[in-house]
């Protein structure tokens, strides 16, 4: 039951000799701060391993099923047909799209074009081999060390993923669409996607980063984000999951948000067979904000954990907080909202939700709000729920004449637009609607 | 008129006034703790032999377990070996006597704490069982106890009279190992209270211990076992105290309670163990596990809880609702003022059919206490229509304490109904304001808002605790304005 | 009784108040009107002692003592009584616990007895009369889920209670029905007495039909401009506030254009 230390080392093993092997090809390799960061998060994987139930962060959630695999790294894009892609897109979006093969940047299935002045996107790979000094001190700055053995897996690498730089006073109308395909007929490939966004001064963007599958092969994505909003920049990000249903996807989002500042972030997820998203918003100067809504809507044998992190650093900061879910089959949700409140951190106003349906009797729902609060003049508030639909308003709908089944889907349906009506696009809203009525047979 | 500043002054230098010594000749076992030292307790307290090869058990357990690190607070190690297992006053070595063999010097220090023994003062309607370190010193009401068939003694006594029904129920609700603490109270536990309420019997008054710590460098491990037959109710209440001394003493205590179809039973605690003092010297380490079994259908267990005291509390009463349609609840206040720390909540596990839970939990933190809620609702698979409703609210009361919830709610059964609600807010300003424009003092006002703040649990208190526990609440608070 | 000269107040850094005299003599009932910001309610609260009301300069004396050294309970305890326009909510806290520890810390500081239960119970039962309220309202939470007329109705309960030297009615008219505003008028008009002063603030002459003032004041900028009797309020009634040229509005009018 125990794991020693052997089996940690043949777990992490078959990662670290691939990364001896390929350490001097990868990007910006020879670079000596790139190499330090690359060379400490190999040494930090080494010692964390993968996580384990006994760690407070994954008391609920079993990795044993991806420690046990050996997943193959992708070094280079794999051939779509840009048809295949095209049929998958979200339709009416309108966005200035970066398209990734098993984490790796395919330009022939990408579209950026008129990029208005002010703006980078790029795929990191090329910045670290054209320009890298524009990458540093960009990684790990936002928490420090790597939080588990997947992001120090991530951070050994840093092999691509997508870079965008919005200027001081720019206001991007146009949203980034990153789209992470997994794509090989290869069993387990392995995808370790790298994004650095930074928004200046005044500056606006929205971001929807979408992961989906184009063959029904297990995966794994461990992806690590790293986000700094400066004074008064604004950056709206929808995260969709709709892989299949044999991947793995473990995803951190770190996010530094300056004076005046604000992230909106909206993670959705329907597909995976695991699903683990952490996101952790430092909200590192006065008058910060952060709202972090979710919508978990999984069946089966499907896993999803949600486990946030807000550390409020300074006066007056604000985060909002609601992850609503509907679980049917076999489906287990863990839900894990932290608020810190540093003692410095006066006037700061948190509130935070966790809704959750149950719709069949083998559903699982493991939920954690927690304040942690140093501060007297505070104001915060979470709450958590576990039910059903409500009875009365069953029966009210049927009383008019709706019938037992769709009076179900309706509510659902109605349980979920709450966090619907916040997605950064309606386009995208439009589509997740469509996604999630069709999964509850609604249309 | 005195300024407001110099009555806080006063109030801050207001004494713990609970906090004297008893001088009293005691035997007390070398600080240490190995297999002999708890074979020799075992004899001195002539026990059945099952008792001391549990006792071995718990202890081999305990040498191999770790302690719990887990809880939201700090403080050095603590050394085993240097605690004293064993302290009784040696006039009382016997065990409990009649009333009129009771050491004088000890009536006088219940009477002191306002809790007279003496047949001409006993509090009516309350029979007192007085544990004086590690034994019990009396018991009150005896015999109109008796008459009812109610059986409530010391521990020492029960495992004398009646080892079977100790025997039949203890550690079915605490398993010896279930936790460090709780394995070593195991180990070397020296008395504490047995109460057993037979079939269909209403205890015709509350049942209440008195517990208080005298002697130094002692450990107090007490243990207390409620039996609640078929159709019985009984309500039980707790209070404890401790001399002021500059060193942290451990108090490990294990609380079991089993009721039995359809029976209920109330446990309310007024916990006012020293807290140390204001630079956070000494008091005590209170560690403590408690948990029920409503083991038949339709019984009832309810834990209220009121914390001023201890340096560091660590204790979740919790229930398992076994038996269908059976009720468990929490109501709690915990106040920490100075450096108290405070880990606190409960755990409710929902097993049998159409159980429901309620958990009200009331923290307040003031100076540069900590006060952590945590507690776990978990509804297993069978649990059908399963329903809990949880309100943890946290009042600061200062810009260096903290206040930290920490649920944790496990659900596996589709037909549950759970919901939880926490808030964390600063003590309002305008309802201060409100109250002093009507000529209350910033210190009565504080207090009344508090007790406001408070009532929720209150309310479930007996009478005579509830009362208490307010004026408590006022004194711990004192101070902690300004 | 109340002398006022020269208050200066700032709340935030702003200054509400700029100079503001008013002078009251025991049983005289003074209605303070004006329009929003004009610095009404600041003037009810810096009485009282709240927090966050900074004096920057002039005095406060009532009944010859400078009001501004002394701390809102002893304010309270020497008869000052505050209706606020806003009571607030303090759950778990019966109305009758507030009143009878509000009366004793009253008592106590006079070196009076504390009420016992007796003669405080047919004081309580007197007063509730007054106010055309019922029993249970006693054991309810102080304003806890209390309508707005219901919560206006016990300021003047209390003050009933209390009976205050100099007792301020902070826009107690604000949310009332009509029926509503008749009962505690006529509460308040029960309490009028020759050594109890009354202020009362208001934004509508309405209430004024009902609790007839002796002196009426017109506040604007923080002073006041205007003091008359009764017929002033009939006055403004009629022209509203708008002939109050240098009024809050007129000024940013003049700073934008300017």
């Amino acid at each position: 039951m125990v794991d020693s230390s052997e089996q940690i080392a043949e777990e992490v093993g078959k990662y670290l000799s691939q990364h001896q092997e390929v350490a001097s090809t990868l990007p910006a390799a020879g670079i000596s701060w790139v190499d330090a960061h690359r060379e400490a998060a190999s040494k930090r994987f080494e010692q964390l391993g993968f996580p384990t139930t006994r760690d407070e962060q994954w008391k609920y959630t079993n990795v044993r099923s991806i420690a046990r695999h050996a997943f193959d790294l992708s070094l280079n894009p794999v051939d779509v047909n840009p048809s295949v892609i095209n049929k998958l897109t979200i339709p009416n979006l309108d966005a200035h799209r970066l398209v990734f093969t098993d984490g790796i940047f395919s330009p022939l299935l990408s579209q950026i074009s008129d990029l208005p002045k002010g703006v980078t996107i790029i795929s990191l790979a090329a910045l670290l081999r054209s320009d890298p000094s524009r990458l540093e001190n960009k990684f790990g700055e936002v928490v420090g060390e790597p939080i588990n053995g997947f992001n120090a897996m991530n951070s050994a690498f840093i092999l691509d993923g997508a870079f965008i730089e919005i200027e001081s006073g720019v206001k991007l109308e146009k949203p980034i669409e990153l789209l992470y395909v997994s794509a090989s007929t290869n069993e387990q490939a392995l995808a370790l996607p790298r994004n650095i966004v930074v928004l200046r001064k005044q500056s606006s963007a929205t971001l929807c980063e979408r992961y989906i599958s184009v063959t029904h092969s297990q995966s794994l994505t461990s992806s690590v984000s790293e986000v700094y909003i400066e004074d008064n920049g604004i950056l709206h990000i929808d995260r969709v999951n709709e892989e299949n249903d044999k991947s793995f996807n473990i995803g951190a989002l770190f996010a530094n948000v300056g004076r005046n500042a604000r992230l909106k972030s909206n993670s959705i997820t329907l597909g995976g067979r695991l699903v683990r998203n952490d996101i952790v918003v430092r909200l590192s100067e006065d008058g910060a904000e952060t709202q972090l809504d979710g919508l978990y809507v999984v069946n089966d044998r499907q896993h999803v954990d949600n486990n946030t992190q807000v550390l409020h650093d300074h006066p007056r900061t604000t985060s909002r907080e609601h992850y609503k879910g509907i679980l049917s089959g076999k489906a287990r949700a863990v839900f894990r909202g932290h608020i810190s409140v540093k003692p410095e951190a006066q006037g700061a106003d948190a509130v935070q939700k966790n809704n959750n349906l149950l719709l069949s009797p083998e559903a699982e729902v493991d939920t954690m709000p927690q304040l942690e609060i140093y501060a007297d003049d505070v104001k915060c508030a979470h709450g958590a729920t576990v039910g059903q639909l409500e009875e009365e308003a069953i029966f009210y709908m049927r009383s008019r004449g709706i019938g037992y089944a769709e009076t179900r889907q309706l509510l659902t349906h109605a349980f979920a637009a709450e966090i619907l009506e916040n997605l950064g696009q309606s386009s995208i809203k439009d589509y997740i609607e469509n996604r999630i009525n069709h999964m509850m047979g609604l249309s | 008129m005195d300024t407001f500043e110099t009555q806080i002054d006063g109030f801050v230098g207001r004494e713990y006034k609970e906090g004297f010594v008893t001088d009293i000749d005691s035997e007390t076992l070398p600080p240490g703790l190995n297999a002999d030292v708890i074979a020799i307790l075992s004899k001195k307290k002539n026990e059945p032999g099952f008792m001391l090869d549990w006792r071995m058990d718990a202890y081999e357990r305990w040498m191999k377990m770790e302690t719990p690190r887990w809880a939201h607070v700090n403080y050095p190690p603590i050394n085993y070996q240097a605690i004293s297992y064993y302290s009784a006053p040696r006039s009382q070595a016997d065990g409990p006597k009649s009333l009129d063999e009771v050491d004088p010097k000890l009536l006088e220090t219940y009477d002191k704490l306002g809790i007279p023994l003496e047949e001409q003062k006993m509090l009516s309607g309350v029979a007192v069982d007085a544990v004086f370190d590690s034994v019990s010193v009396a018991t009150t009401f005896k015999k109109e106890l008796a008459e009812a068939g109610v059986i409530f003694c010391s521990f020492s006594e029960a495992l004398q009279k009646y080892p079977e029904l100790v025997r039949t129920y203890l550690g079915t609700v605490v398993p010896l190992g279930d936790n460090f603490y709780a394995a070593l109270n195991s180990a070397v536990f020296s008395d504490g209270s047995f109460v057993y309420v037979p079939k269909g019997v209403r205890c015709p008054m509350e049942l209440s211990t008195y517990f208080r710590i005298n002697a130094t460098n002692t450990g107090q491990f007490e243990r207390t076992l409620i039996v609640a037959d078929e159709d019985s109710y009984v309500s039980y209440l707790e209070g404890c105290t401790a001399p002021m001394r500059d060193e942290n003493q451990l108090h490990a205590a294990v609380v079991e309670l089993v009721a039995l179809k359809n029976s209920e039973i109330k446990y309310s605690t007024v916990q006012n163990w020293y807290p140390g003092d204001s630079e956070g010297r000494g008091g005590i380490y209170n560690f403590v596990t408690k948990r029920g079994a409503c083991r038949g259908d339709n019984a009832k267990i309810s834990w209220t809880q009121v914390e001023t005291g201890s340096a560091i509390t660590w204790k979740y009463p919790s229930v398992l609702l076994e038996g269908n349609k059976t009720v468990g609840e929490f109501y709690s206040v915990a106040l920490t003022n100075h450096h108290q720390q405070a880990d606190t909540g409960t755990k409710m596990v929902h097993i049998g059919k159409d159980t429901s839970s309620t958990i009200i939990s009331k923290g307040i933190s003031a100076g540069q206490g900590q006060n952590a809620y945590r507690g776990l609702v978990k509804v297993l698979k069978g649990a059908d229509n399963a329903r809990n409703y949880s309100q943890c609210d946290s009042l600061l009361m200062s810009d260096r304490c903290g206040a930290h919830t920490f649920p944790y709610l496990e659900v596996k059964n589709q037909t549950a109904t759970i919901e939880h609600e926490a808030t964390t807010s600063k003590i309002g300003e305008d309802q201060l304001f409100y109250c002093r424009q009507r000529g209350l003092s910033e210190e009565d006002a504080v207090s009344l808002i508090v007790n406001g703040f408070c009532k929720a649990v209150f309310k479930e208190l007996p009478m005579e605790f509830a009362v208490e526990a307010q004026k408590l609440l006022s004194i711990s608070l004192e101070g902690s304005v300004g | 009784m109340l002398a006022i000269s020269d208050l200066r107040v700032e709340v935030d850094g702003k200054q509400i108040l700029n100079g503001l005299d008013l002078e009251v003599c025991p049983g005289e009932i003074h209605a303070i009107m004006g329009p929003n910001g004009s610095g009404k309610s600041t003037l009810a609260n810096v009485i009282a002692g709240r927090d966050g009301y900074d004096v920057k300069g002039g005095s406060i004396f009532y009944m010859g003592n400078n009001l501004l050294d002394l701390l809102p309970e002893e304010r309270a305890r020497q008869g000052i009584f505050l209706a606020f326009q806003y009571p607030v909510e303090i759950p778990g806290v019966a109305n009758i616990y507030l009143l009878k520890e509000a009366i004793n810390a009253i008592r106590s500081s006079k070196e009076e007895k504390e009420l016992d239960a007796i003669d405080f119970l047919s004081l309580v039962r007197d007063k509730l009369k007054l106010l055309d309220m019922k029993e249970e309202f006693l054991y309810r939470s102080v304003n806890q889920g209390f309508s707005g007329g219901e919560k206006k109705r016990n300021e003047i309960f209390q003050m009933a209670m209390l009976e205050p030297t100099l007792a301020i009615l902070d826009e107690t008219d604000s949310g009332l029905d009509i029926d509503a505003l008749k009962v505690v008028s006529d509460g308040v008009n029960a309490l009028r007495a020759a050594d109890r002063s009354i202020i009362l603030v208001t934004h509508y002459q309405r209430l004024l039909n009902y609790i007839v003032p002796d002196y009426v004041h017109v506040l604007a900028n923080g002073q006041v401009i205007r003091s008359g009797d009764h017929s002033l309020a009939a006055e403004l009634e009629e022209s509203g506030y708008s002939w109050i040229g240098g009024g809050g509005e007129g000024k940013s009018l003049g700073a934008s254009v300017g």
